[in-house]
């Protein structure tokens, strides 16, 4: 430990650390635009500039090691000054629209410009006009509205591996775009949106599908069916100022009715159904010499990846669809014949923490006879909006139970939600189908938690199984890059794009930290401790539908509905 | 090519391509001889003699063909030469040499007669040659023509042909890093060796430790010649005290301020001192690696270099156990695309790994972490280039020359509104004045001077009072400016200093890597308020007024917070020229913001235009010409013009036959 002195107090700083995460410890709230924690400081925005004794200029306290007995003044009238200075130039650039914008109140530029009281446009010139590229089904990119911190460029490049944005031409005229500055939908883009999490203002945000939605309610002759993720249920609330980490489950499906939707379903229960399914698979290919390791398929900007960057892993990705479009696929299918509806008349909404999975929704694999499985998808920061606009209050309503057939699930089901909890529900339920008991212990620690690559070892019957669970797609380069260097050692590999999984995904509410992703783990795993279902072959509701409708796992019915295939895409690198 | 080491004088000589004599620098520089014998230590100093070129057999033509020369006309001039000779049948040599310095006389041809001294004569354009060749030929020195002869020891002087060394661009220079620059064929390793070439590395690696070596450097005071004036020498030793299994050197040949040519003319013109001075360096570091980073837009100085490095590595003086003292070194050309932020060090670093060319945050340092994130050192061409005489000298003979904190030379690219323009080496301590008005021979057509820019985009303006400034890294800081990388451009009483201050402006905000918001923002809208400056009433909309006094008010304050919180070099020197004119040349900003006048008739947009109605004769021309119906009155009596609809373009002015029109 380090003594430095701060604003004339004496403070206690790690050897080596920046001092920007000193003075945060210490309470000393110090702004930036483009800090990633974890990453390696960039110093763009010079927003967290200090004043250090015996140092020229004033000093970025993002990319500054803490030194013995430096002297540093945080809030001095030079620093706030240049401070003021800097958010008054990026404004003199930025489109005055804060009322029109979707990230009015949420704009970390709009929050400091508050901050450091700038009244007035002390600098003024032209402004750049760019056009904004809403080409792809995710996401929109909004270069007018971009202060080029570069956070997203970073996320995109060391996080998730993919490099699909970077930064184009100099001086004023630089802008984030893509390779030949073509649209994002032909990009190298997963769709992940970890870039509009870490966007400060409103040049990036999801491709809104609400309009779609409110239509198809306002619609009669429709009936609106909603499917909501796993992860959904445990960060909503934040949305409207209840703590991280508060299951608001029944409300929500209380809200849904309100909002209209004639049917309200859990993903969850689809995610049971990916089990047994994914389950058989596994058990197939290791008892057939299949392809292994067998990689999940659950989400849809792995998916992506794995297709443009390694197309030779495609045959070890699980053939199963993901759990929303095995929801939207026996929406449309069982659901219908079972209540006599056409499913044409239908509309199938499904509410995702994710923005890939709009992508995914709109694959043309994911239809059956012409018809989408599932039509609108729109994510946790959506549906807030809609509860907004319909003057919903969230505090007021009691908790209600999703519909029949697909609204019970299993706690596997849930921790889908989680990085780790594909691993843990499909062990669950692959050693039961291998051995026809259940695991003594169901709950599997080592798959849990926000480690970026989780391995494990596990025995079911006579068979050693090799696990892996990754998150975030530069960590799923690593062991992809092991394995096509000889690794053999893995049998299943659970990868979900985002970081920690669907709990942190690129469609959940913004501005949030590390500690609200864990309180969302924690109620997640609480609600599997807590509750008596807790494997997916003991969904009824599941077991069901295999009786009346599908046969059995990996049946030919499955195969029609529940299943799909991938394909090499070429990307320019 | 390679003729000093295809021959050996006698049987104990051993060497050859690829499998070379570790004495063989000292051995053809004469120093150690394991020939004993006196007729082969007699050839080998005829050789030596004969690549000096203290005398030739055969009538030898030297063209100056730089970058510099073949745009001045060299090629054509080479090429009517070539004609020429065949054409008369003629045995004579023809060298294409580097820059000599004085690019206003290019394009420059040297010839030297048997017997007699090299002769320079400049403005050689192609029509001239014959008349040139033919009058040498016979015998007799063209005297329209003649620069100056060069001194010789042994050859009987030119009559009536005044020195080379006396002339007033060349006597008060110092030329320790242009010594070999338009003397030597820069495609021949002999002819650098010969002047005593790669002797001061030779040495070192088989004699001198690399802390030696470093310590050395540090008590000769030399510091970077790239602009920042760090010592060299403490630089590389934190490089050496860092431990690393790879550690890298830099060359910097980036060179980006406008009207700077410096490193461009060194490795154009005498390639060898730079990979000598980079071998001594890496060495001294402990480096095996190195880069030459260069902007792609130099290809012929490309060519020069790639040359030369393929002719050390042959004469095992680059390459693996080089001399067979267990050092090894590896140079690579990398080639810029053009970005003046690259020449930023970190910049420079992420574009060598093929990233973006944007400037990283220090610490860590690039000595302790840089490229690959190892240990990296990133010296000037300039820097290294001194090496070879430092080391040879020592460093109390480099010390000797200079200031207190300033030792050594400093080489300029002389520019604007000066008499002879070109590239000068001077002591560090030689006034400024000495460079504009001796060496640059003052302003031409009678102007006054206005002042001189030094250190381009980064640097800042030198006014009349401080004309003697000395050059010397502390005393041009004391006067707002900074020694940089060797850009001085001169501007006289015709240069409007806030259009100056505008260029430079419009230039760093082009060239801003776009990374950090104050150079990025910062410098577009210091350049916005400039043009609103500058700008006419006419063109001037809406709340245009409000914003161009509100802009003036908030100039400095904006130049302030750029210079205090940019990343890198680039954006914390960029208010620079703005600031110091502002410093120097106040009252032309008040006269454009209050007056709406350009003192020095510059800012188009505020000159105004009157007709003498005493001188107009009526004529019409005038109206006739002037695009913007500005100009009206009848045939034969005196016409006038309307202030509102003039577009100040000044045809008026140009087609008056009376000189009627008055431009103020």
């Amino acid at each position: 430990m380090v003594t430095i002195e701060v604003n004339n107090r004496k403070i206690q700083a790690k050897e080596g650390e920046m001092l920007l995460a000193a003075l945060r410890r210490s309470g000393i709230n110090v702004p930036t635009l483009c800090n990633m924690e974890g990453l390696f400081p960039s110093g763009a925005c010079r927003m967290c500039v200090v004043e250090i004794d015996g140092q020229r200029g004033l000093t970025p306290s993002c990319a500054y090691p803490v030194q013995d007995g430096m002297k540093v003044k945080t809030h001095s009238p030079r620093a706030v000054r240049a401070r003021k200075t800097i958010i008054e130039l990026l404004l003199s650039n930025h489109p005055d629209d804060c009322l029109y914008c979707v990230r009015n109140r949420q704009c970390q530029l709009q929050g400091l410009a508050e901050e450091l009281g700038v009244r007035q446009r002390r600098y003024t010139g032209d402004k750049n006009v760019y056009k904004m590229d809403t080409s792809s089904p995710s996401i929109v990119r909004d270069p007018d509205k971009c202060i080029l911190c570069g956070k997203c460029v970073r996320m995109c490049e060391e996080v998730q591996g993919v490099s699909a944005i970077d930064f184009i031409n100099r001086g004023s005229k630089a802008i984030v775009g893509t390779a030949f500055d073509e649209g994002l939908n032909v990009s190298s883009c997963i769709n992940c949106g970890q870039c509009v999490m870490v966007c400060p203002t409103g040049a990036l945000r999801e491709q809104s599908y609400l309009k779609e939605v409110v239509d198809a309610l306002d619609d009669p002759n429709r009936v609106v069916v909603v499917q909501h993720a796993p992860s959904v249920s445990v960060t909503l609330a934040e949305e409207f100022g209840i703590k991280p980490g508060s299951d608001i489950a029944g409300v929500m499906t209380a809200a849904f009715r309100q909002l209209g939707f004639d049917r309200v379903f859990d993903t969850g229960f689809a995610a049971d159904l990916t089990i047994m399914e994914e389950g058989t698979e596994l058990v197939g290919r290791i008892k057939n010499g299949g392809k292994l390791p067998m990689m999940t398929s659950c989400s849809p900007g792995w998916i992506k990846f794995v297709e443009e960057f390694y197309p030779d892993f495609i045959e070890n990705l699980s053939s199963c669809k993901s759990p929303q479009q095995m929801m939207g696929a026996v929406i449309k299918s069982y659901f219908a014949e079972h209540e006599g509806i056409d499913p044409a008349n239908i509309f199938s909404v499904s509410i995702m923490p994710c923005t890939a999975k709009k992508f995914e929704a709109q694959r043309p694999e994911m239809a059956h006879n012409g018809l989408a499985d599932v039509d609108a998808v729109l994510t946790t920061r959506e549906l807030a909006r809609m509860i907004r606009m319909r003057g919903i209050d969230i505090g007021s309503l009691s908790a209600e139970g999703a519909d029949t057939p697909f609204g019970e699930r299993s706690t596997a089901g849930k921790i889908f939600g989680a990085s780790g909890g594909v691993m843990e529900a499909a062990l669950r339920s692959a050693h039961f189908l291998l051995t026809g008991k259940e695991l003594e212990d169901l709950k599997i620690q080592q798959v849990r938690g926000l480690d970026g690559v989780k391995e494990m070892r596990i025995k079911v019957g006579g068979l050693e199984l090799g696990a892996a669970v990754v998150s975030g797609l530069n960590n799923a380069r690593k062991v992809l890059d092991q394995i096509r260097a000889g690794r053999t050692d893995l049998h299943f590999i659970e990868v979900m794009t985002c970081p920690g999984g669907c709990i942190a995904g690129g469609g959940q509410p913004l501005n949030t930290d590390l500690d609200a992703v864990r309180a969302r783990m924690k109620t997640l795993y609480t609600i599997d401790r807590d509750e008596p279902v807790r494997t997916s072959h003991s969904n009824p509701s599941v077991q069901r539908l295999y009786k009346e409708y599908l046969g059995e796992p990996g049946g030919h019915k499955s195969h029609e509905l529940l299943h799909t295939h991938y394909q090499k895409r070429e990307v320019v690198v | 090519m390679a003729k000093l080491l295809d021959e050996k004088c006698c049987d104990r000589c051993w060497h050859s391509p690829g499998k070379p004599c570790p004495d063989l620098v000292a051995c053809l520089a004469g120093v150690k001889s394991c020939h004993d014998s006196p007729e082969c230590i007699e050839a080998r100093q005829q050789e030596i003699s004969m690549l000096r070129r203290d005398d030739v057999r055969r009538p030898t033509v030297f063209v100056g063909a730089g970058t510099c020369g073949l745009g001045a006309g060299a090629g054509k001039t080479l090429k009517t030469l070539r004609a020429y000779l065949a054409e008369k049948a003629i045995e004579a040599d023809i060298v294409e040499v580097g820059c000599i310095g004085l690019c206003a006389a290019e394009p420059l041809v040297d010839i030297q007669m048997p017997g007699k001294p090299r002769v320079s004569f400049q403005k050689i354009k192609q029509d001239k040659i014959v008349q040139l060749m033919d009058e040498m030929l016979d015998g007799r020195v063209p005297q329209d023509m003649v620069l100056g002869q060069f001194r010789s020891d042994k050859l009987t002087a030119w009559d009536g042909v005044p020195m080379v060394d006396e002339h007033p661009f060349f006597a008060p220079q110092t030329r320790w890093v242009l010594a070999n620059c338009g003397l030597i064929d820069p495609g021949s390793i002999d002819e650098y060796i010969a002047r005593g070439g790669y002797r001061a590395f030779a040495d070192s690696i088989r004699s001198t430790t690399p802390k030696d070596l470093c310590d050395v450097v540090e008590q000769s005071g030399l510091r970077g010649r790239g602009g920042g004036g760090f010592p060299t020498g403490r630089k590389w030793k934190f490089a050496l005290n860092t431990p690393s299994d790879q550690k890298y050197l830099i060359c910097n040949a980036d060179e980006g301020d406008p009207g700077a040519f410096m490193d461009r003319a060194v490795i154009e013109g005498d390639p060898h001192r730079l990979l000598e001075g980079m071998a001594i360096a890496a060495y001294a570091m402990g480096a095996s690696k190195a880069y030459v980073y260069i902007r792609a837009e130099y290809p012929l100085a490309i060519e020069r270099l790639k040359q030369a490095i393929a002719q050390a590595k042959e004469y095992g003086l680059l390459g693996h156990n080089i001399l067979d003292s267990g050092f090894s070194l590896e140079i690579i050309i990398k080639m810029g695309a053009g970005a003046f932020v690259c020449g930023e060090e970190t910049a420079l670093i992420n574009s060598i790994e093929g990233k973006r060319g944007m400037p990283r945050p220090r610490p860590p340092f690039p000595a302790v972490q840089g490229l690959f994130g190892k240990p990296t050192i990133i010296n000037n061409v300039e820097t290294l280039s001194n090496l070879p005489p430092l080391i040879s000298n020592g460093a109390e003979w480099f010390s000797a020359v200079g200031t207190a904190n300033s030792k050594g030379t400093k080489v300029f690219a002389l520019s604007g509104k000066v008499d002879r323009t070109g590239l000068v080496e001077v002591a560090m301590g030689t006034p400024i004045r000495q460079i504009v008005m001796d060496i640059g021979g003052g302003i031409p057509g009678g102007k006054k001077f206005k002042a001189v820019q030094i250190g381009g985009p980064s640097g800042g303006c030198i006014p009349t009072q401080h004309l003697d400034t000395e050059i010397d890294y502390e005393s041009l800081k004391q006067v707002g400016a900074i020694m940089g990388s060797g850009g001085l451009v001169v501007m006289d009483e015709g240069t409007c200093m806030v259009d100056v201050a505008k260029f430079f402006m419009d230039f760093i905000q082009r060239e801003s890597c776009g990374k950090c918001i104050p150079c990025r923002e910062g410098t577009r809208r210091m350049l916005d308020i400039l043009k609103r400056i500058t700008r006419s009433r006419r063109n001037e909309a809406g709340l245009g007024a409000l914003e161009r006094f509100q802009g003036v008010m908030y100039l400095t304050r904006l130049a302030e917070s750029i210079k205090d919180t940019s990343l890198c070099g680039l954006g914390q020197t960029a208010p620079s020229p703005v600031l110091s004119t502002l410093r120097w040349f106040r009252d032309e900003y008040e006269a454009h913001i209050f007056d709406r006048r350009c003192p020095s008739g510059v800012c188009k947009d505020l000159l105004h235009y009157r007709i003498d109605t005493v001188k107009c004769k009526g004529c019409t021309l005038c109206a006739k010409k002037c695009p913007a119906d500005a100009i009206m009155g009848a045939p034969k009596s005196p016409h006038y013009i309307v202030p509102d609809k003039c577009i100040s373009c000044g045809n008026c002015e140009e087609v008056c036959r009376f000189h009627a029109v008055v431009k103020e």
